[in-house]
């Protein structure tokens, strides 16, 4: 429920923010088209090749200013560069990446400084408990003694492996479908959109409950089911976004040259809906964290002593008054990580949308 | 043009129904959109063939007919002596060598992730022709120059050209193959009014260089004018005039025609205000269920009973003057803007 309503605000926000990019880049079109229709109507009436290139280079110059860059670029540099220019995404790309790090070379460093995650030291363990953020443990130690950072630590490689490997399982079921539904059509497309619908008509937790309660508890079932799941959503933004490539003229063209199925698909279809995947899958990915999250913090996720973030709010949460910083650190973790990949997700939509550019 | 060889495209009786969907309690009783009924006409080699006609009367779909990327439901389409409508796929990609199509929209019909070296070579990449990519690049230049672009923006994308440029994308990747005949479909109609003019200059030059046949598609009688060799002309599915253009424009037969030619306006005030013109009531009916006989006899001036009972079949009123009506009678336009 919290997973669609946060898509919902999100989808809202990124319409709006889309209509004013769209208003900017046509205006910067308008300024384009006239430049190059003045340099055509000069055109025309050429007879000598000279001034025929003073006016070209005039455009180029024009074309040049507007775009602030070369000649010869591909689309994905294009839109790199676009990307780089949006500082909340970049934000949100370089926490994913300290995160990823941090949470990949934990091993090497984490244990010799701020001890196991899970391991429980009983003789000491009155005197290590609850201890607020010091130097020595950043983020305090928990209930059982345990440093709260290297269980935050812990708990991002099991987030990001989840969030991965769960996006990557709906992003891989989606697209079949969403192919499948788009291509083939009629009885195909109502089969799998229904079957889509009624994925979608189910409460999303509690389906993801109801699964885990099937398949036992366990990191791998938590994205099996969450993965297995998500893939209705991802079909209907395939599906429609094929659709609407399909509908284009370039494909026809192509299909008049006698360009093959396979073709059309690779080189027209796909790449022209491909961009919204990439957007839906970065955002998907910071919600797929939030579920594990959710299901953690109810005890279906991941199994103590592992860590989670879910479950360790879970743990944190009776000593909310007393002790806060065991609960606000795993959120603020949560928080930070699934705003870093909805901002990254907002900045790669408008990075690749070419339309931007075209108005 | 000389009439006396083989037709490079012959089309015959050509029918397009499309089924319309109207819900799921419809069941068999759908009903149909017929867009083109019963249509014939022949092309020759390097000659260029007007389909003019309002909006929705179904001379794109005539085209895409052709260029089978909607199946006809009846008739028959002879390109080169094969009948496209029933052919195999592997045939079909040899004769799309030779057949290529021009679309409407400059924005639309550009793949924008390609880049115009790319879109421009895809047919030859198709038709397996010139496998060495700098050989191919050389020759995709050399087409870029000859459509009036800047070689040097073979590696710029689409977004980055205006609509005129774009279509001489358009027009250099369908004469990349140097095919026979070339279906425009209305290529200009997108465009401000002093880039049609060069891009239909283009369209000229080419076919006097390389001999193409096209089928010119437009609602525009004056675009057609510029660059036809013979004119049709169409209404609700059904031709209702083929002719020389120099004649159909000096002294059409169809009152449908008729119509049309009067309503062009003429860049002469007296005469503007002087002459006689034929304004035709309300609005073309619907496809889905036209008239009974004479499709045109709901709007038509000089309408007789007969007109709603039979079909007029086309005949000939006057020598290469074909037109499908019973009481078909020259009808000179004044002042028409075309010197004879």
């Amino acid at each position: 429920m919290e997973k669609k309503q946060h898509e919902r605000d999100l989808e809202r926000e990124a319409q709006e923010e889309l209509r004013e990019e769209t208003d900017r880049a046509y205006d910067v079109h308008e300024e384009r088209v006239q430049a190059a229709s003045e340099v055509e109507t000069d055109q025309q009436d050429d007879a000598e090749p000279e001034h025929h290139r003073d006016f070209r280079g005039a455009y180029n110059a024009v074309v040049d200013e507007v775009d602030h860059e070369g000649a010869s670029r591909t689309l994905w540099s294009d839109a790199f560069a676009r990307l780089r220019k949006n500082k909340l995404a970049i934000i949100g790309a370089v926490w994913i990446i300290f995160v990823a790090l941090v949470a990949i070379t934990a091993d090497l460093w984490v244990p010799q400084t701020l001890g196991s995650p899970t391991a429980i030291d009983s003789s000491q363990m009155a005197s290590l408990a609850r201890l607020p953020p010091s130097l020595e443990h950043p983020f305090g130690t928990d209930a059982l003694g345990r440093d709260v950072l290297c269980r935050v630590i812990y708990g991002a490689q099991i987030s990001l492996t989840v969030g991965l490997l769960a996006t990557a399982i709906s992003t891989v079921l989606g697209l079949i479908m969403g192919a499948l539904a788009a291509f083939y059509g009629g009885i195909w497309d109502t089969i799998i959109m229904r079957l889509a619908d009624i994925f979608l008509a189910f409460p999303y937790t509690l389906f993801v409950i109801v699964m885990l309660a099937v398949l036992g508890q366990g990191i791998q079932n938590v994205f099996i089911a969450i993965g297995v799941l998500g893939w209705p959503s991802i079909a209907r933004v395939f599906r429609s976004a094929i659709l609407s490539v399909k509908e284009n003229d370039y494909v026809d063209a192509a299909r008049s040259m006698g360009a093959s199925d396979a073709r059309i698909i690779m080189r027209h279809i796909f790449p022209n809906s491909v961009a919204s995947i990439v957007v839906y899958a970065t955002m998907n990915i910071g919600g797929a964290i939030l579920t594990e999250s959710a299901l953690s913090f109810l005890g279906m996720g991941v199994t103590p002593p592992n860590p989670s973030w879910g479950s360790m709010i879970q743990d944190g949460q009776q000593y909310l008054a007393t002790q806060p910083w065991l609960m606000l650190m795993p959120g603020i973790a949560i928080i930070t990580t699934v705003l870093a990949f909805t901002l990254l997700g907002d900045g790669l939509r408008d990075a690749l949308d070419v339309k931007m550019k075209d108005a | 043009m000389a009439t006396s060889q083989e037709p490079l495209l012959h089309v015959e009786h050509l029918t397009k129904e499309f089924p319309v969907d109207s819900g799921v309690f419809a069941g068999r009783m759908a009903k149909k959109v017929s867009a083109v009924d019963d249509v014939s006409f022949d092309i020759f080699p390097g000659e260029t063939f007007g389909l003019v006609g309002e909006s929705g009367c179904g001379k794109s779909t005539t085209g895409r007919c052709i260029m089978r990327l909607t199946h006809p439901t009846g008739g028959r389409v002879v390109f080169d002596g094969k009948d496209v409508a029933t052919m195999k796929k592997k045939e079909l990609k040899a004769v799309r060598h030779d057949l290529q199509y021009i679309f409407q929209d400059p924005y639309a019909s550009l793949n924008p992730r390609m880049t115009i070296g790319e879109i421009v070579s895809e047919p030859l990449v198709i038709h397996g022709e010139m496998s060495n990519t700098e050989e191919r690049m050389d020759y995709v230049r050399k087409i870029l120059d000859i459509v009036g672009l800047n070689p040097e923006h073979i590696n710029r994308y689409p977004h980055e050209f205006s609509g005129g440029q774009r279509q001489r994308v358009g027009i250099a990747r369908a004469f990349a193959l140097h095919p026979k005949l070339i279906i425009c479909d209305e290529p200009v109609s997108a465009l401000d009014v002093s880039i049609q003019a060069q891009v239909l200059n283009l369209l000229g030059e080419l076919q006097k260089e390389y001999g193409t046949a096209y089928l010119f598609i437009a609602h525009d009688l004056s675009v057609v004018q510029h660059i036809s060799d013979r004119v049709a002309v169409m209404y609700l599915g059904n031709l209702m005039e083929t002719s020389d253009w120099r004649s159909l424009y000096a002294e059409p037969y169809h009152p449908y025609t008729q119509a049309l030619l009067s309503a062009v306006p003429i860049p002469d005030p007296d005469v503007q205000r002087s002459r006689e013109r034929i304004i035709l009531a309300g609005d073309p009916p619907s496809p889905i269920d036209p008239p009974s006989g004479c499709r045109f006899h709901t709007r038509c001036p000089i309408a007789q009973e007969i007109c709603s009972q039979k079909r007029p079949e086309m005949r000939e009123v006057a020598p290469g003057h074909h037109c499908a009506c019973f009481f078909a009678k020259p009808f000179p336009i004044q002042g028409s803007s075309i010197e004879l």
